[in-house]
């Protein structure tokens, strides 16, 4: 018997002025969904089934960015994504451009078990979604007026960016730029204050007492994206990806994370390096990401936890077997 | 050392059965493809401006399974995507679902150039389309008599049909189908410029009796789409077996980490994966080419600045393409 494993976050780049009460409110929340999941393994669930149960219990949860409490496109709507993976077999599933169903873990499991396909998007998803039976609500259940805030926020720091879309190495003068409108700590991603990046995406990986791996990732992308922009959370191999030897997800600015294909390359370090689980994380987080800032947690098919991110915190939790268990945020 | 180009139009069972005017139009389009390569190469373009060129080409050619040509969705519509990659910059741009524009590749390409994303898809991505004012069409003008009938018969053998598959009918008897449908997949292009700027690009029309919605391998950076500063991929075949082996980032994730030339780490990667369910074209910042499939053949063709060139379908019909 293997030893099981659990890691979830709730998104890399955390605001460093987030004050107290939210940062308490995070930690209680990320305490309650890895309980959700610690009870799971010690009641024999597969990982398959831990990692959609949890994520399901973040999405519900306002506090983050996914389901409820989803970032808004440029037009205030949600547009919801999705991936699961199933390390035995590499069987998985993705959604993007979801609005109305509830819970879209769920539905990335069901184009995993229930179609042809490995990803659907927009109103195909939706279609499937409802042929499925899944829970749906309007698109409003998942705006909350907090977003409705910081999409406005995210607006005005447009109009002082000269141009926010080419930050090619320019994301400092943004910065300097942005920093005027009272986000004085600098940080940038993708051009915009952290504090309006809402990079809460929330993801968890699991290795159950069989040595099963399994990953899932979900989130409602970068506040005031444009409609029909895809990030790294459904992507396999970027955001999420799950193999025998481990099972990661990440989170934070998705196009740096797609662009180092993260979540699979801790896979690749383990396989072709030989490396640990902790060293294949550090050394992707060093090496693979490149300007973009992110982070991510893992668990290897032996039963550790690890995790890494190159930027101010992480909202994260993980526990083992043999009774460990953390929640945090900063280093 | 010196540039380096590499294209295919589709891995799969291609039957040898298939007739010339079948055969014919396709390595017409690849050797037009291939000098169209070598003339940018040879005047000094970009990898990346190379790569979108030759798929551009290939999207405008109906035989191929991308831009017209395109299969059908279960509901008779095309739903196009593309992805491009330039390897020093890493910089990537994709598009799904598309219904009108002409030559998603180049979507893509704008979506790296003038959005902060990645990625596109579907109503945001056709309305990106028109603020950039890219060529579009209606969409029936993708649509093909050729692919009405294809999906006919899909629906018939009710099932998500690869798109140079076989009708259910031929199957029994290993008898060539009375109506050849033998189709070319997607397409790509990869290359290497002689300042040693690596790209890819990939663009395809998707799987025949696909669901509404269905994303594949394509315009998946890492599966179907990558390139850095070793290689650059384009894949082709069953999209969802080349996503779960994330295929086109392992044969780079194999050079990087694990030291083997491009050779071997294609080679492994598609051995890795079950037999019949992927193709690869790839070229190195060595200049070496490599493409190989576990499929019956793929449509491909190479070039190097050494004069190696080469026109191909099947293992062992290999042409002298030199120009």
């Amino acid at each position: 018997m293997a030893r099981w494993a659990i890691a979830i976050h709730g998104g890399a780049g955390v605001d460093p002025n987030l004050p107290e009460h939210r940062q308490e409110e995070a930690k209680r929340v990320l305490a309650r969904c890895l309980q959700v999941g610690v009870d799971a393994l010690r009641g024999g669930a597969p990982a398959l089934d831990v990692v959609e149960a949890v994520v399901r219990e973040l999405e519900t949860d306002p506090f983050f960015n996914s389901g409820r409490g989803s970032a808004l496109t440029r037009l205030g709507t949600v547009e919801m994504e999705a991936s699961i993976m199933d390390g035995r077999g590499r069987r998985c599933g993705a959604v993007s451009g979801v609005s109305t169903v509830k819970n879209p873990v769920s539905l990335a499991r069901l184009v995993m078990d229930k179609s042809p396909h490995s990803y659907l998007a927009f109103d195909g998803a939706e279609e499937f979604a409802r042929e499925q039976g899944l829970e749906v609500v309007d698109n409003s259940y998942f705006i909350t007026e907090d977003n409705v805030d910081t999409l406005k926020l995210a607006k005005e720091a447009n109009s002082i960016l000269f141009d926010y879309r080419i930050p090619l190495g320019g994301s400092e003068t943004c910065s300097a730029q942005a920093g005027s409108d009272n986000h004085s700590n600098g940080m940038v991603m993708n051009g915009l204050p952290i504090s309006i990046y809402a990079p809460e995406t929330v993801g968890c990986a699991v290795v159950d007492s069989n040595g099963f791996t399994a990953a899932a990732t979900s989130t409602g992308g970068l506040m005031n994206k444009m409609t029909g922009r895809i990030g790294d959370s459904p992507l396999i191999g970027s955001g999420t990806y799950a193999c025998d030897v481990c099972a990661v997800s990440c989170t934070g600015e998705g196009e740096a994370i797609i662009r180092s294909t993260l979540a699979r390359d801790v896979a690749a370090v383990m396989e072709y390096r030989g490396a640990g689980l902790q060293e294949a994380v550090d050394y992707c987080v060093k090496e693979r990401l490149d300007e973009g800032f992110a982070g991510l947690i893992a668990v290897s098919g032996t039963g550790e936890v690890a995790y890494g991110f190159n930027c101010t915190g992480m909202f994260r939790g993980c526990a083992t077997e043999d009774g460990f268990m953390e929640v945090g945020i900063w280093e | 050392m010196g540039w380096a180009i590499a294209l295919h139009g589709g891995a799969g069972d291609i039957p040898r059965s298939l007739p010339p005017e079948r055969r014919d139009p396709r390595l017409a389009t690849l050797r037009r493809c291939l000098h169209l390569a070598t003339a940018a190469l040879r005047a000094g373009r970009p990898a990346l401006d190379v790569v979108e060129l030759v798929v551009r080409e290939m999207e405008d050619c109906p035989h191929f399974n991308a831009g017209r040509g395109s299969v059908l969705t279960t509901d008779g519509t095309v739903e196009m995507e593309a992805a491009v990659m330039d390897g020093n910059t890493m910089r990537c741009g994709a598009v799904s679902g598309l219904s009108t524009v002409v030559n998603a590749v180049s979507l893509a390409r704008l979506v790296m150039d003038k959005t902060p994303h990645i990625y596109l898809a579907f109503d945001g991505a056709e309305a990106f389309a028109r603020e950039q004012g890219v060529m579009t069409k209606d969409p029936s003008h993708f649509i093909t008599e050729e692919n009405k009938e294809r999906l006919r018969q899909a629906k018939e053998a009710n099932r998500v049909q690869i798109d140079y598959t076989q009708p259910m009918k031929g199957q029994e008897s290993q008898a060539p189908p009375k109506d050849d449908n033998s189709r070319i997949g997607t397409v790509g292009c990869v290359a290497i410029d002689s300042a040693g700027n690596l790209a890819t690009a990939t663009s395809t029309g998707g799987l025949v009796n696909k669901m509404v919605g269905r994303i594949g391998d394509t315009p998946v950076i890492g599966a179907g789409t990558y390139a850095n500063r070793l290689c650059a991929v384009s894949a082709t075949g069953k999209g969802e077996a080349i996503i779960r082996h994330t295929v086109a980032r392992d044969v780079a994730a194999m050079m990087e980490h694990g030291g083997l030339s491009l050779q071997d780490a294609a080679a492994r990667v598609v051995g890795g994966v079950p037999p019949g369910n992927v193709g690869l074209v790839a070229v190195s910042a060595a200049g070496e080419v490599s493409m190989v499939y576990n499929t019956t053949g793929m449509f491909r063709a190479c070039a190097t600045e050494g004069g190696h060139s080469e026109v191909a379908i099947w293992p062992d019909d290999v042409d002298d393409a030199s120009c």
